[in-house]
């Protein structure tokens, strides 16, 4: 192109708005706008803003919070907790399976929060106990879980866990879920109906100390060699569990923390961490459905709690037990229901830590 | 045609400028997603701190090898407009991820880069600082796609409209 070309600006007014009157400056102008208007729409289909009622975290924390209220600064489930501090020590049993050195032998401190699912409530033998742990390694990596005694979890994916809050969401009128909407639920969805009625089968603890603690879903542990084993596991109590009973022993809201309280101020409180390796076929993408019952079971170490703790500010209140906070050696398995955990619980935490906090119900007795 | 950036100077600036894209939308897309949560997060913590690495560099290779000049006759608004976009993009590409790597110390989550390598928090962990920064991280991240938004439109201006070499002074790899 010579300079003489009627298309090209010349040096002189190539950046006077009279530039614009040249032949194609309107197509190029156009142009531009196309690309950018492009760009803009792609983000904004990635942030989800054209798919407003595609369920994601935020419909989540709000589901609970319609169902169980709002307690500002605490958490929207397992709101009612204590936390814990003690110790594991890993005997050597696991290494084959993961190469994560917390299963070599030797100790490593860990911390943790003892909580009721739910919104804050009176406890009851109804409780779902539940032990949330912080594995702090020796190589500075970090193992977090979040488990339950339940020994199957009531949904499958995401928007069946979505579908179950809303349908549990209290009718303003009479302040109590519609029924009629939870039998619909139930009707669409027989994995919970079959899941509750393993779940209905198998008792609470009378007290977290002797409770046993599930994960639910389905992990890997990853050796030295990167070979992977679908597992699953249990928090197995060194006191002997006995059943809770069928009314609240007791008239004092916190019956279940004072009792756990009372145990840990006499002695350290133990329990198995107990791997099942699951076998090929096994499913690992479902958590409503149990493993055959005669799976290898592996101890890989003992947990000791040694102290409990009211939340406060920097202790377990302050931490999200993300379980897709994982050490090298550990790894996600394909259950759709852990990387909505993880991001449920990241949505939860950035909610409660903006709010102002208040003391938690379950306060300690001074001395213990 | 104009004098060009220094090869490393383009180099650079085209590598951030994928990462970055990438960064932008792997971020507003992570926060409303449930099935790839994970590993979007998983991507986006090491690819951050990559960018920040880089921008490090970006900012020296700058200082000694300078950028060439506008062209003369550049209106005095304009290069008011190219000069200030640049320090505010340089300063973003700062502390987008600067404020990430701090929200996720005051969080008290551990800082996971790739293969179980981690890096040291920054802050103590705080609720209050981790209210404070989680919502700046967005909003000067959704700053920076704006100031993208801008950078990406006088590019497009300097090439098709204005043809002044600026464009190509970037974008050209003819030798």
């Amino acid at each position: 192109m010579s300079d003489s070309d009627p298309r090209k600006p010349s040096p002189e007014n190539r950046y006077s708005l009279s530039a614009l009157a040249r032949p194609g400056a309107l197509a190029s102008l156009a142009l531009i706008a196309a690309i950018l208007g492009v760009v803009a729409a792609a983000f904004a289909w990635s942030a989800g803003w054209f798919s407003p009622h595609r369920v994601d975290q935020t419909h989540i924390v709000n589901a609970f919070e319609a169902d169980g209220g709002v307690r500002a600064g605490f958490r929207r489930n397992h709101a009612k907790g204590v936390c814990f501090t003690g110790w594991f020590d890993g005997n050597g049993a696991a290494v084959p399976f993961s190469r994560a050195s917390l299963f070599e032998r030797g100790r490593v401190p860990v911390f943790g929060r003892f909580s009721i699912a739910g919104p804050i409530a009176p406890d009851s033998p109804a409780a779902v106990h539940s032990m949330a742990i912080n594995y702090t390694l020796s190589d500075g990596e970090v193992w977090r879980t979040a488990m339950v005694p339940i020994p199957v979890f009531v949904v499958r994916d995401p928007k069946s866990f979505y579908d179950q809050l809303v349908a549990a969401v209290p009718d303003p009128k009479t302040g109590k879920p519609d029924p009629s909407r939870m039998k619909a639920f139930l009707a669409a969805h027989p994995e919970t109906l079959r899941a509750i009625g393993l779940i209905k089968a198998q008792p609470f603890a009378t007290g977290f100390a002797n409770e046993r603690y599930n994960s639910l879903n389905t992990f890997l542990l990853v050796n030295a060699q990167g070979a992977a084993t679908p597992v699953r596991w249990t928090m197995e109590p060194v006191d002997s569990f006995a059943p809770a009973p069928k009314t609240a022993p007791s008239s004092d809201p916190n019956y279940l923390f004072d009792a756990l309280g009372k145990r840990v101020s006499q002695g350290p409180v133990r329990w198995h961490l107990i791997f099942v390796l699951g076998r090929p076929g096994d499913p690992t993408n479902d958590a409503t459905l149990p493993w055959p019952r005669d799976r290898t079971r592996i101890d890989a170490g003992t947990l000791t709690v040694t102290g409990l703790q009211a939340e406060a500010p920097g202790n377990c209140r302050d931490i999200n037990f993300d379980p897709m906070v994982l050490p090298s050696g550990i790894a996600p398995s394909d259950d759709p229901l852990l990387p909505a955990r993880s991001a449920v619980y990241s949505a939860d935490f950035t909610r409660r830590e903006g709010e102002a906090k208040t003391p938690s119900p379950v306060q300690l007795q001074a001395g213990r | 045609m104009g004098k060009r950036f220094p090869a490393l100077s383009r180099l650079l600036h085209w590598l951030m400028a994928l990462m970055i894209l990438a960064m932008l939308f792997i971020g507003i897309g992570m926060v409303s997603s449930l099935a790839d949560y994970h590993r979007l997060v998983s991507i986006h913590r090491p690819l951050g701190i990559v960018i920040l690495i880089l921008v490090s560099i970006r900012l020296l290779n700058r200082l000694f090898n300078p950028p060439p000049p506008l062209p003369a006759g550049f209106p005095p608004l304009l290069r008011f407009a190219a000069d200030g976009s640049h320090y505010l993009l340089y300063a973003l590409m700062f502390a987008v991820p600067l404020v990430g790597w701090s929200m996720l110390s005051a969080a008290g989550y551990p800082i996971a880069m790739w293969g179980g390598v981690h890096l040291p928090p920054i802050l103590p962990h705080s609720a209050a600082l981790y209210a404070l920064l989680r919502p700046l991280h967005t909003a000067l991240a959704l700053l920076l796609f704006v100031t993208f938004l801008a950078h990406l439109a006088a590019a497009l201006t300097h090439a098709f409209l204005f043809r002044d070499g600026v464009f190509e002074s970037m974008a050209s790899w003819r030798k």
